[in-house]
């Protein structure tokens, strides 16, 4: 656009109020969406002798912190955090690394596979777990290990993290591969030709030259996928049958006794579980918004 | 950019969009054979290859505890799916086509709180924490808050609010499995309809789609070209028909994206039904399958199977179609 | 936060308050009725007869491990369905710390375990506690289950009942006993009193009593059915009441029709006895239940003894009571009840089974039980040699009531093929109080799909 064709716009009142009504309404969505979790947390800071005689939402006669002790302790939060980022970070960069290669060879360099590859890697992306999970337990079960990598010494790969690890991998491969893919797509093809003119190699071109520029999008992959993997629960507890191998998702369930299910105990364990990908995703917030744009049109 | 100076391989600029393969060096060839090679095998071993034998399995019946123990029994397991478990099976599939219409709804919404949150607010990061919030949250954790804290009959939130925790007097949300309409199909025994407590789960769902939707609409608008909007603006188009004309057809790949991810989400719904204890009237098939395939009731294998291809061609079905819809364009 | 079918719960994890000095009872009384657990009733005609695998422990091996005797002072490992950090937990680690035998203890929450025990059984640990019924019948068959008939020679604390119930359909013993519990009504004494109700020990008697609550503003039974097993609990109490212990287990096993006039009797006085239970069950937890009988909004709860676990409060604890679900036809009487047994079994090939039979022998012994049950007296201890000086009144009371019966069941979720239950049976009991009018599509439909499962 050349000539600056300005189109003066003072805010008209109707402009003005149509912005109030706009936050407004927004402001009373989020306090709808709020109430849920609000609640628990709520629930979380009251003790179980008052909530069970007058209910979670009556007048607060005293507020404590027990229940979050309690849940620490109780449900061994400490070694199930351990388990838990035993299986999510290698998790997370194995897929990262291993979707990254794929979407580069796909989406960088004309293949005859290139569109059947990709459809393989959705289309298998959305199988369900239950599905495919008996074929996969006897699969492990019957793949011998060595004792010595295995922190569960059962012989074979079941009931050890590292199955979980291969399983994530496997799943969660197909659709990173295709949110890369469509973001590499958008990186100028002229960045790679100079890389390939100047003598660089295949791998060169990846790692300094279309790894950096993908930073948004692994950021945001990278947060989505801690969601995803952290709040995991059937894969771990189907795979893993040591009570002390399981990841922090299982510590709700061992609150959850039978009898006794003290609800503001497990309020506060939820808030405690809840705490990890609350973080990653604020501090991430930026870079997931602007990562996830697909690679949709400049216009 | 620079011109780049000539090599004898170099392929005409601006004409060719990508390298060809032949013209790699050896080195590169393998280097990329791996890139590609070895997410393809780990995906395929572990993924495709357990998916056809449970289409294997579907023709069996086994019940999970030795290997070799399987009978072979031809389609009985389709045919129990289909007539045996009718009363089962096709209020589970009609519940996944409500959702299907529940969660579009639920998309439309999102995309306008997207919309909506576009608009230079103050403050758009804290909304968009608040509203994505549901889905960053592990189910088991939705499960806990939505049945014990919000519709828990004595205590839950509703119930109070509305006053009804006396005895006889309180709401059963997720228990209540009275329908609010219904019809029947000829030829099915079983009247279909929406209960009561799928509705009240519905709610449940959606406090978690339509977040989800949101940062991902979130994420396309933002990447729309200011110069398109003051372009409309300039055109005198209101808010209404600059959305329609232009920005909407602009964004056609991320419409694509949320409408899969909400008929998939429909088709494959299990989470907070299930961390609810699917009570009775809300089964979906995602449930079906595992009650006969996971759990301790989980010794029926073969059909849980059957239960998992029928699902999973009503999804690949659905896949084919987009994504042949989807790579066709792109690849012109 | 179940995941799946919810399991009725299992004895070692009922949370009984601390003996106090004013519920002890000196039972020479109590002893006796333990004594008299007679027999369990026909554990060896039921269950579905699956061809193919082996029974006992002459399995072959499957890509398994070796079965090898581990050479001693390698650990026996255990599994437990108990978390760590819970009451029962620390009630078993008590005990398995008390046989003196190393071990390895695995201990993963209630129902996780239970949910994904076909997973655990093809990697299990050495032991792992389970319960009697049909599902421990059904992993012996399977030849998941180890045979420690040999371990049996060796308690001699335990009655030919307990045998009875530990007893696989082959004749060899496969569990270990370590306690059990009583389904039975419960009330609260002091209400009673006030409202000058007696306990009733007929079917008319129980009508009036129903009656005369409603009259006085209470609901007679609070009634729950969230997780769907509760309502089994009635449904087992009424078959036996009506139809007797015999008809109730060959129903289970398949053997008997589910449209028959005496299924349909069944439900026709169930459907009757509806207006007199809490309304809407199938959204209420049984602790809301069990909160409702203690706050004396309802008079009666039909449930196991561990209906005392949701409360604290101990003046509430003294003024429970219960007496067994009166009869209902006069011809039949009310000699069967509901008792599920809780045990240790023995994987189909242990790694260790020289240290796991060892272990299963301490298991029997009555230093187990005492330092299981120090630590958390939930349930009543099977082992007949347990001093009942220590019972709590109602443990004692239990004690004293399946010690009189003569019939007794484990539960419907013990007592049948567990993929029928979760699968049928659990909607359709659900499906049932939705609407009890549809129960002849319901029963129709039990009956056409039981032959997937039995």
């Amino acid at each position: 656009m050349s000539a600056q064709l300005t189109v003066v716009q003072r805010p008209s009142r109707s402009r003005r109020f149509s912005r109030v009504f706009l936050y407004v309404f927004l402001t009373f969505m989020a306090i709808v969406w709020l109430v849920p979790v609000g609640s628990a947390i709520y629930a979380a800071f009251r003790p179980y002798a008052e909530t069970q005689k007058y209910g979670i939402f009556s007048m607060p006669k005293a507020l404590t912190l027990q229940n979050f002790k309690d849940a620490w302790t109780q449900s061994n939060m400490t070694r199930t955090f351990q388990n838990t980022a035993f299986i999510v970070i290698p998790s997370i960069v194995l897929i990262l690394f291993f979707s990254s290669t794929m979407a580069f060879a796909v989406s960088r360099f004309s293949w005859r596979f290139n569109v059947a590859l990709l459809l393989l890697f959705t289309a298998g992306n959305l199988l369900p777990a239950q599905v495919i999970f008996q074929p996969l337990f006897q699969m492990f079960k019957a793949t011998p290990w060595p004792d010595l990598l295995s922190d569960t010494n059962t012989g074979s790969l079941l009931g050890t993290k590292i199955a979980v690890i291969i399983v994530h991998v496997a799943f969660q491969t197909g659709f990173c591969t295709f949110v890369l893919s469509n973001y590499m797509k958008t990186i100028p093809k002229e960045l790679g030709e100079a890389a390939l003119v100047d003598g660089a190699s295949t791998s060169r071109q990846f790692f300094q030259i279309i790894m950096p520029l993908c930073r948004p999008v692994l950021a945001a992959l990278a947060t989505l996928e801690f969601t995803w993997l952290y709040n995991d629960f059937f894969w771990a507890v189907v795979l893993l049958n040591q009570g002390d191998q399981r990841p922090i998702t299982s510590s709700i369930a061992n609150l959850g006794g039978q009898f006794f299910s003290n609800d503001n105990l497990i309020a506060a364990a939820s808030m405690i579980v809840a705490m990890p990908t609350l973080i990653v995703y604020l501090m991430l917030q930026r870079q997931f918004i602007s990562g996830l744009t697909l690679g949709a049109n400049k216009g | 950019m620079t011109a780049p100076v000539q090599t004898t391989a170099t392929p005409p600029q601006g004409r060719r969009r990508r390298r060809r393969y032949s013209q790699l060096s050896r080195g590169d060839k393998i280097t990329l054979w791996l890139m590609a090679g070895i997410p393809t095998l780990i995906h395929v071993v572990f993924v495709w290859v357990p998916a056809f034998m449970t289409i294997a399995l579907s023709f069996t019946k086994w019940d999970g505890l030795k290997l070799g123990t399987w009978k072979p029994v031809g389609f009985a397991n389709y045919w129990a799916v289909f007539t045996v478990f009718d009363g089962k099976f096709f209020p589970a599939l009609f519940n996944n086509i409500i959702l299907l219409v529940f969660l579009s709804l639920c998309s439309i919404i999102g995309v306008l709180f997207a919309y909506l949150l576009d608009k230079n607010i103050r403050g758009s990061a804290i909304y968009q924490s608040i509203f994505y919030m549901p889905v960053v949250l592990s189910l088991a954790i939705v499960g806990f808050i939505w049945k014990s804290v919000m519709y828990s009959p004595r205590q839950g939130l509703f119930n109070v609010v509305l006053g009804r925790t006396g005895q006889g007097n309180q709401i059963d949300w997720v228990g209540n499995s009275e329908k609010i309409f219904t019809f029947n199909i000829p030829g099915l025994d079983t009247s279909l309809g929406l209960t009561k407590n799928f509705a009240a789960i519905l709610v449940a769902m959606a406090w978690r789609h339509i977040g989800y939707v949101m940062v991902l609409y979130l994420a396309g608008l933002k990447s729309v070209d200011p110069a398109m909007r003051e372009a409309a603006a300039i055109d005198g188009c209101n808010e209404w028909q600059a959305f329609r004309r232009v920005i909407f057809p602009v964004m056609k790949p991320i419409n694509v994206v949320v409408f899969v991810i909400t008929v998939i989400e429909a088709l494959r719904a299990f989470d907070i039904i299930f961390a609810l204890k699917s009570p009775p009237g809300t089964k979906v098939l995602g449930v079906l399958v595992r009650d006969n395939l996971v759990g301790e009731g989980g010794g029926q294998v073969g059909l849980g199977s059957a239960y998992g291809v029928v699902l999973l061609l009503l999804c690949l079905g659905f896949i084919i179609w987009y994504l042949i819809n989807n790579y066709r364009e792109t690849e012109t | 936060m179940s995941e799946g079918y919810e399991q009725s719960p299992s004895p070692s994890d009922v949370g009984f308050q601390l003996v106090t000095r004013r519920g002890l009872i000196v039972g020479a009384a109590a002893v006796a009725g333990v004594g008299l657990l007679a027999a369990c009733g026909d554990d060896k005609d039921s269950g579905s007869t699956t061809p193919g695998t082996d029974g006992g422990t002459e399995t072959t091996a499957a890509g398994g491990t070796d079965t090898t005797a581990a050479p001693s002072g390698d650990a026996v490992t255990v599994g437990v369905n108990e978390a760590e950090g819970t009451k029962p937990y620390d009630g078993a680690k008590a005990g398995l710390d008390a046989t003196g035998v190393p071990y390895k203890g695995n201990f993963v929450d209630h129902n996780s375990f239970q949910d994904n025990i076909t997973s655990y059984l093809q990697q299990p640990d050495d032991l792992f506690t389970w319960f009697a019924g049909y599902r421990m019948r059904f992993f012996a068959e399977k030849g998941l289950a180890g045979d420690i008939s040999g371990v049996w020679e060796n308690l001699p604390d335990f009655t030919e009942g307990f045998k009875t119930a530990s007893t696989g359909n082959d004749g060899k013993q496969y569990l270990v006993p370590t306690s059990y519990y009583p389904w039975a009504v419960h009330y609260r004494k002091s209400l009673f009193e006030e409202k000058g109700y007696t306990v009733p020990t007929n079917k008319d008697e129980l009508l009036a009593l129903a009656t005369k609550m409603q009259a006085d503003g209470l609901v007679p039974f609070a009634y729950a059915n969230d997780g769907k097993w509760p309502v089994q609990g009635t449904f087992d109490i009424l078959n036996m009441r009506l139809n007797g212990y015999q008809f109730h287990v060959d129903l289970l096993a398949g053997k008997e029709d589910w449209t028959g006039e005496k299924v349909k009797a069944v439900f026709a006085l169930w459907t009757t006895l509806l207006p007199f239970h809490q309304e809407n069950p199938n959204g209420r937890t049984w602790q809301e239940a069990a909160t409702a009988l203690e706050s004396k909004e309802a008079g009666m709860y039909y449930l196991g003894t561990f209906v005392s676990s949701n409360s604290t409060d101990q003046a509430y604890l003294d003024d429970l009571d219960f007496f067994n679900f009166p009869e209902l036809d006069p011809a039949i009487g009310a000699t069967a009840l509901d008792a599920p047994i809780d045990g240790f079994m023995m994987a189909g090939e242990p790694k260790n089974a020289e240290g796991a039979m060892a272990m299963l022998t301490a298991i029997g012994s009555l230093e187990f039980i005492d330092a299981v049950n120090a630590v958390n007296p939930s349930a009543v201890p099977a082992n007949s040699k347990f001093d009942a000086s220590k019972f709590t009144a109602i443990q004692a009371k239990s004690a004293e009531l399946v010690g009189s019966a003569e019939f007794i069941a484990q539960f419907l979720d013990r007592d049948t093929s567990p993929d029928f239950v979760s699968n049928v049976i659990a909607d359709a009991f659900a499906n049932f109080h939705a609407d009890p009018t549809s129960i002849d599509s319901i029963l129709s439909d039990i009956e056409t799909q039981k032959s997937q499962y039995l």
